[in-house]
This record gives C-alpha cells, sequence and structure tokens, in this order.
C-alpha cells in the first residue's frame, strides 16, 4: 500500500512531483518522436514510390508522330476506280507512305535502306492511312498533310535517346534519320491522345488504358449496386433486429474470417459457382462485380456495423420513448447518423476491389481484350489486370505504358478516397 | 452520496450497484430492518392508472426490483427517491417497457395500465409509448431542426393531416414547454445548438407533443444548472394539471417541491410510499428518515 501524503513533508512532496513530472516530459517527447519518425519513414516511402512511377511513367503519357506529306496517287497505290470498295479496301497504301518518307530523306536508295527506313512507322500506319481514305475517297489525287504514329523503336529513341540505361533497337542510320527528321520536326512528341482513347493493342504506340478504364468502371459499378444495400441490410439486420444467439454469433465469426479470406479464393469461388453452376460467360463485367461483391462484402458489412454501434444509444432511446417503432428508429435515426461511416467504410471496400488482380485472374478478366467494352456482358478487362498484362510484356512500350496505367489507377483511388473523405464531412451530424 | 455519473446511464442497475454506497446503506439495514415485500404508507388507491403488483426486474439471474406494488392514481404527480442502484429508474422503465431493448432484462408481475396489461405478448409496445411518454436523464434532442424535434412524434403517428395542424401542435407544445418565445424565431436551427435546460424543455415538448396520459422522467434535472431546474419544475407544476408524471429524482428538494405523493426505494424495494409532506417531516419508516435526513445516500 501507498504512504499516506500526510507523512510526508510537503516540500519534498512537491520535489518528487517536479522530478516525476521531468520523467512524463521526457517519455512524452520521446513517444512524439516515435510517431514522427514512423510518418516519416512512411511519407519517405509514397514519396519513392511516387517519384520512381511517375519517373518511369510520365513518358506513357506522351506520343511520338510523324507528319507527313502524303500524296494519294491512284497508279502509285495500284487503285483503278476509287469507287470501289473492294479496290479501294485492297490498295496499296504503304508505298504513298514511303514516297512520301523518302521526300523528307532523299538520300535513302535500296531495298535495304527502304525495309530500315519502313521501320520508322508504325506498323499500323498504313492501316490508318486506309482508313482515313475509305472515310474520305475524294481525298484521292490530292495531296494532304497527315500525322502517323511513329514506330515503337523510334518512340523509346525519341524518349530516351540521352539515357544509357535504355536499349536502342534503332540501326545508326535510323537513329541519325530520326535525328535529322526531329530537326525538321517532322517527327515531334506530344500528348498521347491514344492512351486514353483506345483499348489494348499488340503495339504499344496503339495500347490505351479505355478498355480497361471502362470494364474497371462497369465492375465497380455491378460491385457497389450488389455490396452497398446488401452489405448495409445486413448490418442493420444484425445489429438492429437479430436475436442475440449462437447462430448469430457464428454468422459473426463468420463474417469476420470472410474478410481475411485470401481474395483469390473468392475468384475460385467466382469460377465455380458463377462461370460453372450458373453458366455466365467468361471475361465479363458481371461475373467480375459478383466475386468483387463477395469480397467486399464482409468489409462493408464490419464497417456498417460499426457505424451503426456508434450512434449513441440517448438517440435511439430519445425515438423510442416517443412511440416510433423498430424500423422508424432505424430509417429516421440510425441510417442517418451511421450512413458517413458506412459510405466511407463502402468507398474503401470499393477502392480495395478496384485494385484487385487475383480473383479476376480465374474468372477470365485476363483474356487479351482490343474492344473497349460496351456492356455488361461485353468481355472486358480492368486497370490492375492491364497493368499485370503490360508489366509482363517485353517491350519498352508497354513497361511505361504499365506505369502510366498505375498512375491513372492512383489517381481513380486517390479520387475515390477523397470522395469518401467530403462525403463523410459532408453529411457528419453532430449530436 | 456521491451524485450519478451520467456516463452510466440508468438501464443498467447493475452498475451502478457498484458505485460506493456507504457501508450502512449497503448491509446493515438491508438485511435487519426491511421485511421483504411490505411497504408502509398509502401505496393503493382506488381509481389507479397504473397498477402495479409484485413487479420483479431481473438483470440476467441478479434482481433489480425485488417485488413491488404500487398504484399511481390519475394526473398525480409521483416522485421516485433513493440511493443510487435502489431500482427507481429500471422500475420506471418498465412502465413504457423501455427495457425491452435491453435482452437480458426480464420483468415479472402483475403491471396494468387503465386495467390492460403491459406486458401482455399481444400489446402494441409502439402504442403504449405514444401515450406513456418519457423524459430522459441526458437532454437528448434528435440532430434535426427545433421544429422537426417537436414535430417528429406527430408526424410518425399520423396526428397531423395538414401542415397548418402540425404547426398548431409544434407551437402549443413549444409553449407548454416554456420555449416558444425563446425560439419561434428560429425554428429551423438545430437543436443541438440549445443550451442544455433549452433542450432538455425541447425534450419535454416533445414529448408532450404526442399528447401522452403519463409522462415519465428519469432525472430530467440532473444536468441542468439550478435556473433551468427551476424552468422545468415550474413545467412539471403546469403539466400535472393534464398529465399524470411520475419522476426520478436524486434531490429530495425537488421531491418536495413538484411531487403530490414520494416513494422511496431502497435496494430494489419500495420502503414507503406518503404523501410528500408526510415523507419529508414524519417519515413512517426509519430507512426513510435515514436517506431524507441525509445519513446516507
Amino acid at each position: 500500500m501507498t504512504k499516506p501524503i500526510s507523512q510526508t513533508p510537503s516540500g519534498s512532496q512537491a520535489e518528487r512531483v517536479r522530478q516525476s513530472l521531468k520523467r512524463r516530459y521526457r517519455k512524452e517527447m520521446r513517444f512524439r518522436a516515435y510517431g514522427i519518425a514512423a510518418i516519416a519513414v512512411a511519407l519517405f516511402a509514397l514519396v519513392v514510390l511516387f517519384a520512381d512511377i511517375i519517373g518511369k511513367g510520365y513518358t506513357g503519357f506522351l506520343k511520338t508522330t510523324v507528319t507527313l506529306e502524303v500524296t494519294f496517287d491512284s497508279e502509285l497505290m495500284y487503285l483503278d476506280d476509287p469507287t470501289d470498295a473492294v479496290a479501294l479496301r485492297n490498295a496499296d497504301y504503304l508505298a504513298p507512305l514511303m514516297a512520301a518518307l523518302k521526300r523528307q530523306l532523299p538520300e535513302v536508295s535500296g531495298r535495304q535502306q527502304e525495309r530500315a527506313l519502313k521501320g520508322l512507322l508504325s506498323s499500323y500506319a498504313a492501316s490508318d492511312l486506309r482508313d482515313a481514305v475509305e472515310a474520305d475517297p475524294s481525298v484521292m489525287g490530292t495531296t494532304r498533310k497527315m500525322t502517323f504514329l511513329a514506330s515503337d523503336d523510334v518512340d523509346v529513341f525519341v524518349k530516351h535517346r540521352g539515357d544509357t540505361s535504355y536499349s536502342i533497337k534503332l540501326s545508326e542510320q535510323q537513329q541519325q534519320w530520326t535525328l535529322s527528321l526531329l530537326e525538321r520536326s517532322v517527327i515531334e512528341t506530344s500528348f498521347n491522345d491514344v492512351f486514353f482513347s483506345h483499348g489494348d493493342s499488340r503495339e504499344p504506340g496503339n495500347a490505351g488504358v479505355l478498355g480497361a478504364m471502362v470494364g474497371s468502371l462497369l465492375t465497380m459499378m455491378v460491385t457497389l449496386f450488389l455490396s452497398f444495400p446488401i452489405g448495409v441490410a445486413a448490418a442493420i439486420y444484425l445489429e438492429e433486429f437479430a436475436p442475440q444467439n449462437r447462430f448469430t454469433d457464428f454468422i459473426e465469426v463468420n463474417i469476420n474470417n470472410l474478410a481475411a479470406v485470401p481474395s483469390i479464393i473468392f475468384g475460385l469461388l467466382g469460377l465455380a459457382i458463377f462461370i460453372n453452376l450458373f453458366g455466365m460467360p467468361r471475361s465479363v463485367p458481371v461475373v467480375g462485380g459478383l466475386v468483387l461483391m463477395l469480397m467486399t462484402l464482409p468489409t462493408i458489412i464490419i464497417s456498417s456495423r460499426a457505424a451503426i454501434k456508434s450512434v449513441p444509444p440517448s438517440i435511439r432511446e430519445a425515438a423510442e420513448g416517443i412511440g416510433a417503432s423498430k424500423m422508424q428508429v432505424v430509417l429516421h435515426h440510425v441510417l442517418p447518423l451511421a450512413l458517413p461511416g458506412m459510405l466511407t467504410g463502402s468507398i474503401i471496400g470499393m477502392a480495395q476491389a478496384l485494385g484487385e488482380t487475383a480473383p479476376l485472374l480465374l474468372i477470365g478478366m485476363v483474356a487479351f481484350i482490343v474492344d473497349v467494352p460496351s456492356g455488361f456482358f461485353d468481355s472486358a478487362t480492368v486497370l490492375p489486370v492491364q497493368i499485370f498484362l503490360w508489366a509482363g510484356s517485353p517491350e519498352l512500350g508497354f513497361i511505361e505504358r504499365a506505369s502510366a496505367a498505375i498512375m491513372v489507377l492512383l489517381a481513380f483511388l486517390i479520387s475515390m478516397n477523397a470522395l469518401a473523405i467530403w462525403l463523410r464531412k459532408r453529411l457528419e451530424r453532430r449530436w | 452520496m456521491n451524485s450519478m455519473n451520467p456516463s452510466l446511464s440508468n438501464e443498467n442497475v447493475q452498475r451502478d450497484t457498484a458505485e460506493p454506497v456507504p457501508v450502512d446503506a449497503r448491509e446493515q439495514p438491508a438485511e435487519s430492518v426491511i421485511e421483504y415485500g411490505k411497504t408502509v404508507g398509502t401505496p393503493f388507491s382506488d381509481k389507479p392508472k397504473f397498477s402495479l403488483r409484485d413487479v420483479e426486474v431481473y438483470y440476467g439471474d441478479s434482481p433489480a426490483i425485488k417485488g413491488i406494488s404500487l398504484d399511481i392514481a390519475k394526473n398525480e404527480v409521483i416522485a421516485f427517491i433513493g440511493p443510487s442502484g435502489c431500482g427507481k429508474s429500471t422500475f420506471l422503465r418498465c412502465l413504457n417497457r423501455m427495457n425491452d431493448s435491453i435482452d437480458i432484462c426480464r420483468v415479472k408481475g402483475q403491471l396494468e395500465l387503465d386495467g390492460q396489461d403491459l406486458y401482455d405478448p399481444k400489446r402494441d409496445v409502439v402504442e403504449l409509448r405514444a401515450r406513456v411518454g418519457m423524459v430522459f436523464q441526458k437532454p437528448n434532442p434528435f440532430p434535426k431542426s427545433i421544429y422537426d424535434n417537436v414535430a417528429y412524434g406527430p408526424r410518425i403517428h399520423g396526428l397531423a393531416n395538414r401542415k397548418s395542424e402540425l404547426d398548431d401542435i409544434v407551437e402549443n407544445s413549444l409553449r407548454k414547454a416554456g420555449l416558444w418565445n425563446e425560439v419561434k424565431d428560429r425554428l429551423d436551427a438545430p437543436a443541438t445548438g440549445m443550451s442544455g435546460g433549452q433542450q432538455q424543455r425541447l425534450c419535454i415538448a416533445r414529448t408532450i407533443a404526442v399528447s401522452p396520459e403519463v409522462v415519465l422522467m428519469d432525472e430530467p434535472c440532473s444536468a441542468l444548472d439550478p435556473i433551468a431546474t427551476a424552468r422545468v419544475e415550474e413545467l412539471i407544476a403546469e403539466l400535472s394539471e393534464s398529465y399524470t408524471i411520475i419522476i426520478v429524482t436524486h434531490s429530495m428538494q425537488q421531491a418536495a417541491r413538484v411531487s403530490d405523493r414520494t416513494a422511496y426505494f431502497h435496494l430494489g424495494h419500495l420502503v414507503e410510499v406518503n404523501e410528500t409532506n408526510k415523507v419529508f417531516t414524519t417519515p413512517e419508516h426509519e430507512l426513510t428518515e435515514s436517506y431524507i435526513t441525509g445519513r446516507f445516500g
């Protein structure tokens, strides 16, 4: 037992307090220093991560183009009748391109050099030209200034020509040509609109994230519209209506367990149930959304229950005291007060789902899909899977596009989290 | 006796008993003096509003109310007094079944309102609470506007068909609660921005907006300053003309000021019920005397 205060002289008592105060302040200082150090380490890691991704990936937002004066000469293109659709389709579109390039580089001669010259242009350049002519056959016989994508190798060379860590695949001669075209502004770099307007492609220059973004959006919509109502309803039932017995305890334990199940297991479940049992198509946003719904449900239920629990009982009693029914108490008082917490939990769950790759691999969303999906039952891929696919490609162009796609994904995640904070601030009410 | 810690809410009487109650209050008289189940004074009435017989309340296995019989007459103000943890709040909450939401709480005995069983399984608890309103210890306005707070009860019970009717109900209730002049210009202001005393009067207005027959008050002034307390007490006096009021209080002065009858509770027993004057001047039971003279509690 401690000695009663009166037994120690008052002078030494104050001295003791002073000494213990010193100790306490030192402790507090130490604790604060640990906290600052921890945050500093976290911030440092974050800055390094961002610097690395942005440093490597910002070039993904740039494209290299070649602007040429193309003469649409029907003789050169073996095109006798421009009104004939079949003839138009089968005409030689490479020839006018090569002719235009040669006008820029008159020193090129011989088959070998011509082949090297061809390597400056994207392999899609000729088909782009064909599309332009098919869209407007009246260009035949005229000369137009047109812009084409440069080849992947030129793209890498132009973006990283000072940097020795990149392996440049262009020959010495091609490099010289490129430099001379750069000087005359025939080759230019500009903002990569292709990246945001195209689906995936075999050619890095033509590959974009639009398909993956739309796929992610569709998948997230399915997930949100299923998991939010189901999760909130489950939380309300468990918290407000369910009797407290072994069965509900069992359910609670299982929900907590589900939150810790590795996401790939949910992918297997989706494969077994939705695709094999229900016969739903593979690689579609609906199945992806269903699988991610299963994955986010525990998060949403747990956070919603916590939000409901944090509603002060006095409000509940007040409503009950003037005769509100159980449902009215929940709908009029508990739900509005718990909504900010529920929304925050749901958006965090959605952000988790947005970044999820593993379960989607198993239900086939890893397929190479060029077209931008136009509905919930179209084959699609999602952003993280797209990043996974590109990051595994050998071409440097895909690597930088993977970094760029990571930035797009991060932007999505940051805006979702910002939305969560804004919603919470907006809906929060004091009592 | 230390005042009730507001964080210890009333529903949990078990926790209340853990508070340091002076030794003599706890053990010595409980065993030696009380004859169990016997209440001195005048617990019964000819025309009871509430007729309560052999009421027992258990939290899990531990009894909180150990057999209380009491009648509460129409339009009377009855005060429940007693040391912390004596079961007066628990008993009060039985009267509009607020204990229902506590899973471990069981109520036994015969509780009747106007001759109808309160705990009949067929009884609609929502209807009961519309007739028996409750005001709580801590002011608990909804996080809504002043108007919506008062209008909430009439709205959910469908008491007003038109907006103007609802406006009238709100105004009347606020007038009865003596709050109208203070808030008539800011009915749309959030109720949580008012002072504690105003909030409590708002809660009273909210309760009487439903036109209940009985108003239960669970230490309505324990969170208020003396001036706000005085206003609420005036209000109780005015309301007693049209409502039956049952008030739990820790302040004996308050009980003496506002109530017609006073019931003294002790460790789950009802020790004495008498005219308020009599309880505070010539108590019949020695426990009551000890309590009101401040020897414990």
